[in-house]
């Protein structure tokens, strides 16, 4: 089974992992647009060459849409909000980077430990597909809760679903993959457009009490 | 053949009224429209009850092909109860709309785009419920998120678009953990079915599920709690629902509670069924069980801190879906069926609630609790609606809750008497909570603002009286039916 074409999709997922825990520790928002646009470019990548090794010529259509959506599209208009918000050169502040890298790790041996005994019955390609991209999914988790901006928070769900799609790709002969990627490519869009009109700087849950009481009606 | 053709008809209503529905500016043929575009789908649904498209064969190793759509004995009843909720709460929406429009609290853009949006949710929620796909369900379910997320931001004060995208950020972590576990299911029957449609279909998975790797199952199901117990509310993942419903317009909050938590719910069975239909495989029962008392407790004490109306209601939403999510948990024939009941009880009650609530709030023009008392004097029609739907939502007896939370409290002693103590806790303090809340609100001396009222009563209390009604007497055919899906559940 360890033919060159496991090879390559064992490397391409590992890439997507690798850009995960690149975004991890990059606290400068115009960075991580970055990583998240490269992250989305190794992902098309790695759609086209599972459209290739299981000759399914319509996840082209996911691999491109990952690349011109997802890598061109959604950073250009999310460099230009951060720029329209004034947040571009913004730092921001997380918990330490050694300690969200290290439950990084610890998440990746999670992720690897659940899924390959549990898959021990199907394919190794689908199985290193799966554990890899549930790190993916793992990482974006613990991005999402790690960051209080609200459009590193999205970047986080983003990278998040790249995995998604990366599992949904190396499941062999899934009906629908397509139309779920694009289904949540408009949710992507839904979001990033909602960060622009809403103007969301931060996310809401602040530790300061007024503030959320405020929010949520019930001042007394 | 009529039937399949009704099956469509549940769908194309809906869809093609949203897309109407977004050309037409005039708030009153768009309000009509709706009524009648519920009506129908309403009217479709229950034919279905008596006619139903025999699509494949329970025994029949492969359904017909290209079947993306099934109803059978366990999804109807969803169908059924949605299209009910859909339809009486199109009736409150035009009463509540038109004294927002007169209020100019809404303009009439917002107004088109709410009509349209409506529609659009009943058409993801019934082709979720439909759907003979695990992908279809999960992108229709997807569908009926955003189009709720975008009616919760539709006062666009602060509030409201805080409440929006919190429900649209935590939605959309549920809906993708949801999907990465429907993709595990795909493995796991991929490996059995052969790779394609079939591996997806509820029709063939139930079938072949002993069949399924087990540990694949375990891990696709813990995603898939996690991700569709965020949409159904469960605590911990419930932090977006007392938002949403208290910021959106009232006809969105009774849509809620009444049909899209129930929908998740419906997700979470049928993948239950298949986790139990595997022996091997993590028994589905505990979690459950676990998630839904922690619920009921966590909403029980909640209750004493509200502050704000439609909050008080939204929590109780929680816990009334923690009691189901227990309910199917426990598992066993009267189990599901004290289930069953509870939810068809819950969505009738909450959404008569809500349009109590929904008049109070207009009449007073605060949902604060504070500026709500003694409704009973100065409005005796709201103020004993709220008295009678609150007394209904806490259990007590001439209702129908009281039943099927007297029948569950009575399973659970039989099967797990500890976690009965629990459940009866929670019951309680809850219980004790609304009443105390109930008891300012209704009684004691006036607050806020007394005038008049342009309140529609109809599908007040058609849901009243259908609870009263149900909690003396049930007609046995229904509860034959009721109790042969409480078999299916398992």
């Amino acid at each position: 089974m360890h033919s060159l074409s496991f090879d390559f999709a064992h490397m391409l997922a590992g890439g997507l992992v690798l850009t995960s825990f690149m975004m991890l520790y990059q606290d400068r928002l115009s960075a991580l647009i970055n990583a998240l646009a490269l992250q989305a470019l190794l992902l098309g990548a790695a759609v086209a060459w599972q459209a290739a090794i299981q000759a399914a010529p319509h996840l082209i259509i996911t691999a491109l849409l990952a690349i011109g959506f997802k890598a061109i599209a959604i950073p250009m208009a999310l460099r230009r909000i951060i720029r329209s918000l004034g947040i571009h050169r913004e730092i921001e502040t997380m918990g330490g980077t050694g300690l969200t890298m290290l439950a990084g790790i610890f998440l990746v041996a999670l992720a690897l430990q659940v899924v390959l005994p549990a898959t021990a019955g199907s394919d190794a390609m689908a199985r290193e597909d799966i554990a890899l991209a549930l790190c993916v999914v793992l990482l974006g988790l613990l991005m999402m809760v790690t960051r209080r901006n609200a459009a590193s928070q999205v970047i986080g769900f983003m990278s998040l679903e790249n995995g998604i799609v990366l599992a949904a790709t190396g499941a062999r002969g899934m009906p629908l993959v397509v139309e779920i990627s694009v289904a949540f490519s408009v949710l992507i869009a839904f979001i990033v457009v909602g960060i622009f009109l809403f103007r969301i700087r931060e996310r809401f849950d602040t530790v300061d009490v007024q503030a959320l009481d405020r929010f949520r009606g019930e001042r007394r | 053949m009529p039937a399949s053709a009704m099956l469509q008809a549940v769908l194309v209503i809906p869809l093609a009224a949203a897309a109407i529905l977004a050309l037409i500016p005039s708030y009153r043929w768009s309000a009509g429209l709706t009524m009648l575009a519920s009506a129908l789908t309403l009217f479709a649904a229950s034919w279905l009850v008596f006619d139903r498209p025999i699509l494949d064969h329970p025994g029949l190793d492969h359904p017909a092909p290209g079947s993306l759509l099934f109803v059978d004995d366990l999804n109807i009843v969803f169908l059924v109860l949605g299209a009910f909720v859909g339809f009486t709460s199109s009736l409150f929406s035009a009463g509540y709309i038109a004294h927002e429009l007169r209020i100019g609290r809404l303009v009439a853009r917002d107004v088109r785009f709410y009509h349209a949006m409506l529609q659009l949710m009943t058409f993801g929620m019934n082709l979720a419920l439909a759907a003979n796909n695990i992908g279809l369900m999960w992108a229709a379910l997807e569908l009926a998120t955003l189009a709720t997320v975008l009616m919760v931001g539709l006062y666009r004060t602060r509030a409201a678009i805080e409440a929006a995208w919190k429900y649209l950020i935590l939605g959309s972590v549920g809906i993708a953990l949801a999907l990465f576990g429907t993709i595990l299911v795909y493995l796991a029957a991929g490996d059995v079915l052969g790779a394609g449609g079939d591996a997806m279909a509820w029709t063939t998975l139930l079938a072949a599920a002993p069949r399924f790797d087990p540990h694949l199952l375990t891990l696709a199901f813990v995603f898939l709690l996690i991700g569709y117990g965020t949409k159904i509310g469960l605590v911990p993942m419930h932090a977006w629902l007392p938002d949403a419903h208290a910021e959106g317009p009232t006809p969105v909050s009774a849509v809620l509670s009444g049909l899209l938590l129930n929908v998740a719910l419906y997700a979470l069975l049928r993948f239950k069924m298949i986790l139990a239909a595997n022996p091997a495989a993590i028994a589905p029962g505990p979690l459950m069980q676990i998630l839904g008392l922690l619920s009921v407790l966590f909403a029980a004490f909640m209750l004493y801190r509200r502050r704000d109306i439609k909050r008080l209601f939204a929590y109780s939403s929680i816990e009334h879906m923690g009691i189901m999510v227990f309910a199917f948990g426990l598992a066993g024939p009267l189990a599901n069926f004290a289930g069953l009941l509870q939810m068809v009880f819950h969505s009738l009650t909450k959404s008569a609630i809500f349009f109590t609530v929904g008049h109070i709030a207009q009449v007073k023009g605060s949902q604060r609790l504070a500026d709500i008392g003694g409704l009973t004097v100065t409005h005796p029609l709201l103020g004993w609606s709220l008295v009678a739907g609150v007394a209904a939502i806490a259990g007590l007896p001439p209702f129908g809750i009281f039943m099927s939370e007297f029948l569950l409290l009575g399973a659970t002693i039989d099967r797990a008497p500890i976690l009965a103590g629990v459940l009866g806790l929670g019951l309680l303090v809850a219980f004790g909570a609304l009443l105390m809340r109930l008891h300012s609100l209704a009684f004691g001396a006036p607050r806020g603002p007394a005038g008049p009222i342009t309140a529609s009563i109809v599908p007040l209390a058609a849901h009243l009286l259908l609870m009263l009604a149900a909690g003396i007497w049930l007609p046995p055919p229904l509860v034959a039916w009721l109790q042969h899906v409480a078999r299916m559940l398992g």
